[in-house]
């Protein structure tokens, strides 16, 4: 424990903890704006870094990125743009209860919820940390592509229009991700000869658009009044009670995050899409998830911050970055000779705790930060709608142009806001649509590199132990999910089509 | 006379507003697209040069990772764009190589070359507990397909290194089938879950997988051994017969690239290339300088496409 006492040290100090302070609040701003990223905050950070010492350089990239993770919350529950593709999971809860009036509540939820994710997240790997990176590194792309799958199916219970809607809404955000080149052959498909086109139709654009264009779209049409917040002395009154009630939803969030999110590359996006579909299929009430009930949003939010110091490992363990934000953390950590690798913790463990204790400040930071946040976001409510539409479009059209720095950003965000207003007119849900971009590239990748491994036979995607394992659970759930479909239909023959919700037992 | 005055004054302002600004390139961000994904050794080059360019230019540089397609997307990106300097690109060997395989007819006559500053050649591994190179070539000629390979995409340098190695040893390289993937990170992956038998890589990307006891080297497709493995045989001492595979890193910009601002941009590289940081980045993390001048970088670029055309029709692989 000599290590852990030198770590102590090496972050309670003056510089290290007003560096950490000071990187929080770039962070918070960066993330609240919509459509501006935590990758972007993170980029704009690394030049000042270059002037710090090793471990303020490290912990203020750790501190904004985490911060503007868990703000990117914050436009997504009150102008319904998600920050993070993780965050699209759950917005639509969050949204509808700031628009109950108690956007307090859900910002208080996705604050105190991520700040206890976080810290389950650091004690967890602490602990574990080398094991789990060491467990990490033997999933390879029969497993990633039963994990990418499981996710999919995810679909039919975020969608809250039923499994058939749920299903068509994920093969359209399927199709989307297949516009452009083949990830490993270069063919390209749907593009039309069209450069723009080539490089692939980016989510972030797709998500502005598809949540808060089409919401933009409605509420203008319905020039709706200002909602009357609640407990505006104390916003996050409430939260705490919600937490306990759901108490084993954060839990069970927590360690499935800590575990998904050491998995490079596919862990942060999927770990909270999964955790929320779980949260309502193993919830009493599943009829609420979707409309502003906190359980789902409990669960994913802490799912969300227990990946994120969890995505870490296998960069630092490895030198195997799951993101572009952790891709620029392990090139500030080699600029500092704090190298990446095994050695990182056999040499300098000292070095290795005292980023950790730095996850763990950045999340406690979280609570003040995100208090005074929640508390501002009320005047946000007394602007009248005609306004803020009229800035949320200013903000969509700012975001989906950083992406690539080109005006064919903002056309397909606009496009996709129009796409998005006629299918929820028709109740089939956004989320989903979401999912299908963000995990289309991974199921594909994985079950082509598969298929060359394994010479076309598809009983390889069984011939690896932990891969036969989700394999086997993947097919059950899609096997049950289809048989209570044709049971469903069958007997709604009978009873003269009453039944229209899915059956919320499994 | 006043309306001539008047105009006159009004040219002159112009001209004194416009000639600063055309004067001082850069006045705004450039970006800096770099066609492979965020954690690879052509993001990690890409993102020091992009630093210590920042600093001799004075303006902001973005790193933009366009990912896929084997590289093509980010490349052909940076052909197309303006060429006003405000669009520079990392171009990696895949260029060499695109037009010879018939995947895209870019090469690298598309493109402005501003500095070459890095070549490192590639190297094959296997997991610790793997063969020798002599044990894993009998083991491809007595099994033919049961050994897979991978490193990036189909068609790169790592295939074409990996590809070399069975072609001068006799070996059909259809007999150790390449799996293509989106880089060096993915396919250590694939070759630490035991997914796979090979990865042919350059050192420095596999150096944390080689320290944490993952991974070992076998040969180095070089023509003498490299400063960062001087224990690791060439493919000529370990095998008897001679290949190297190099890959390359440099940086470029859209043909038609005003002569001025190539002036400034090639001497700002020179400094970065020569400055004490970007010595020590490169030395930490295993990569090799090869620094060369526009004139010289597009020579190199000439002789790397004749070479490598050679080596793929070798292989097979060249349409």
């Amino acid at each position: 424990m000599d290590a852990f006492a030198l770590a102590l040290g090496l972050v309670f100090n003056f510089e290290t903890l007003l560096t950490i302070f000071l990187a929080a609040v770039f962070g918070l701003f960066v993330g609240a704006i919509p459509g501006l990223t935590a990758t972007m905050a993170t980029a704009l950070l690394v030049p000042i870094t270059f002037y710090m010492a090793p471990i303020p350089a490290i912990a203020a990239i750790i501190s904004c990125t985490a911060m503007a993770i868990t703000a990117g919350d914050l436009p997504g529950t009150l102008l319904r743009i998600p920050g993070t593709p993780a965050s699209a999971a759950y917005v639509e809860d969050s949204y509808r209860l700031a628009q109950n009036g108690k956007a307090g509540l859900a910002i208080g939820i996705g604050v105190v919820g991520s700040v206890l994710g976080g810290l389950f997240g650091f004690l967890f790997l602490l602990f574990t940390a080398p094991m789990l990176a060491k467990a990490a590194l033997g999933f390879s792309s029969f497993e990633y592509f039963w994990l990418a799958a499981l996710g999919l199916s995810c679909a039919a219970l975020i969608s809250s229009g039923g499994l058939v809607k749920g299903a068509l809404a994920l093969l359209l955000g399927l199709f989307i991700a297949q516009v452009g080149m083949d990830p490993l052959t270069a063919t390209p498909r749907f593009t039309f000869g069209n450069l723009e086109l080539m490089g692939g139709i980016s989510f972030i654009p797709i998500m502005i658009g598809m949540f808060a264009v089409s919401e933009v779209m409605r509420a203008g049409r319905r020039a709706m009044a200002e909602v009357p917040q609640m407990n505006l002395k104390n916003p996050f009154e409430g939260t705490l009670a919600a937490l306990w009630k759901y108490r084993k939803n954060q839990v069970r969030g927590s360690i499935i995050g800590s575990l998904l999110g050491a998995l490079p590359g596919v862990g942060g996006d999927l770990a909270a899409w999964i955790t929320y579909s779980l949260a309502k299929r193993t919830s009493k009430e599943p009829e609420k998830f979707g409309k502003g009930h906190p359980e789902g949003l409990v669960e994913a939010g802490a799912t969300n911050n227990a990946a994120l110091s969890a995505s870490w490992i296998p960069a630092m363990v490895f030198g195997i970055p799951g993101d572009a934000v952790t891709a620029i953390a392990v090139g500030v950590l080699v600029m500092k000779g704090l190298d990446p690798g095994p050695t990182l913790m056999t040499l300098h463990p000292q070095n290795f705790y005292a980023v950790m204790i730095v996850f763990a400040i950045a999340n406690i930071l979280m609570l003040p930060l995100g208090w005074v946040a929640a508390k501002s976001a009320r005047w946000i409510f007394e602007v009248p709608r005609a306004l803020l539409n009229a800035a949320i479009l200013l903000f969509c059209i700012v975001g989906s142009y950083s992406i690539n720095n080109s005006m064919f950003g903002v056309w397909v965000m606009l496009a996709a806001g129009v796409v998005a207003y006629v299918l929820e007119a028709r109740m089939i849900a956004i989320a989903p649509i979401i999912l299908g971009i963000v995990l289309g590239p991974l199921v594909e990748t994985n079950f082509t590199t598969s298929m060359m491994i394994a010479d076309g036979n598809l009983l390889g995607f069984f011939g690896r132990p932990v891969a036969a394992v989700f394999g086997v659970l993947t097919l059950l759930i899609w096997g049950v999910a289809i048989f209570q479909t044709i049971r469903r239909l069958i007997w709604r023959d009978d009873t003269h089509g009453t039944a229209r919700q899915l059956p919320s037992q499994p | 006379m006043t309306l001539l005055k008047t105009l006159a004054g009004a040219l002159a302002l112009s001209v004194l507003a416009i000639a600063p600004a055309a004067a001082q390139y850069p006045d705004h961000a450039i970006n800096l697209i770099v066609p492979w994904a965020a954690g690879g050794g052509t993001d990690a080059t890409g993102r020091i040069i992009a630093t210590l360019l920042e600093k001799e230019l004075g303006q902001p540089i973005n790193v933009i990772n366009r990912t896929g397609g084997g590289g093509i997307v980010g490349h052909t990106e940076i052909s197309y764009s303006p060429p006003d300097g405000y669009t520079l690109g990392v171009i990696t060997t895949e260029l060499s190589m695109y037009h010879w395989t018939g995947v895209s007819p870019l090469n690298y006559e598309n493109y402005e070359p501003i500095a070459l500053f890095n070549a490192d050649p590639e190297a094959v591994f296997v997991r610790t507990d793997g063969p020798s190179i002599e044990d894993l070539l009998s083991e491809i000629r007595a099994n033919p397909g049961s050994v897979k390979a991978s490193g990036a995409n189909l068609g790169g340098m790592a295939h074409l290194g990996w590809a070399g190695v069975l072609v001068t040893n006799e070996i059909d390289p259809a007999a150790a089938p390449w799996v293509p993937s989106e880089g060096a990170s993915a396919s250590l992956q694939l070759l630490a879950s035991g997914a796979i038998n090979v990865v042919t890589t350059t050192m420095p990307d596999a150096r944390p997988m080689v320290d944490a006891g993952e991974v070992k080297p076998l040969i180095v497709a070089a023509n003498e051994r490299v400063a960062a493995a001087p224990d690791v045989p060439t493919a000529e001492e370990a095998l008897g017969n001679k290949w190297a595979a190099y890959a390359w890193r440099g940086i470029a910009a859209p043909k038609g690239l005003p002569e001025d601002v190539k002036t400034r941009l090639s001497e700002a590289m020179a400094k970065v290339v020569e400055s004490q940081e970007f010595k020590d980045f490169m030395a930490q993390r295993n990569f090799g300088i090869d620094y060369r001048d526009a004139a010289g970088f597009a020579s190199f670029m000439q002789e790397a496409d004749a070479s490598i055309g050679q080596a793929l029709q070798a292989v097979g692989l060249a349409k």
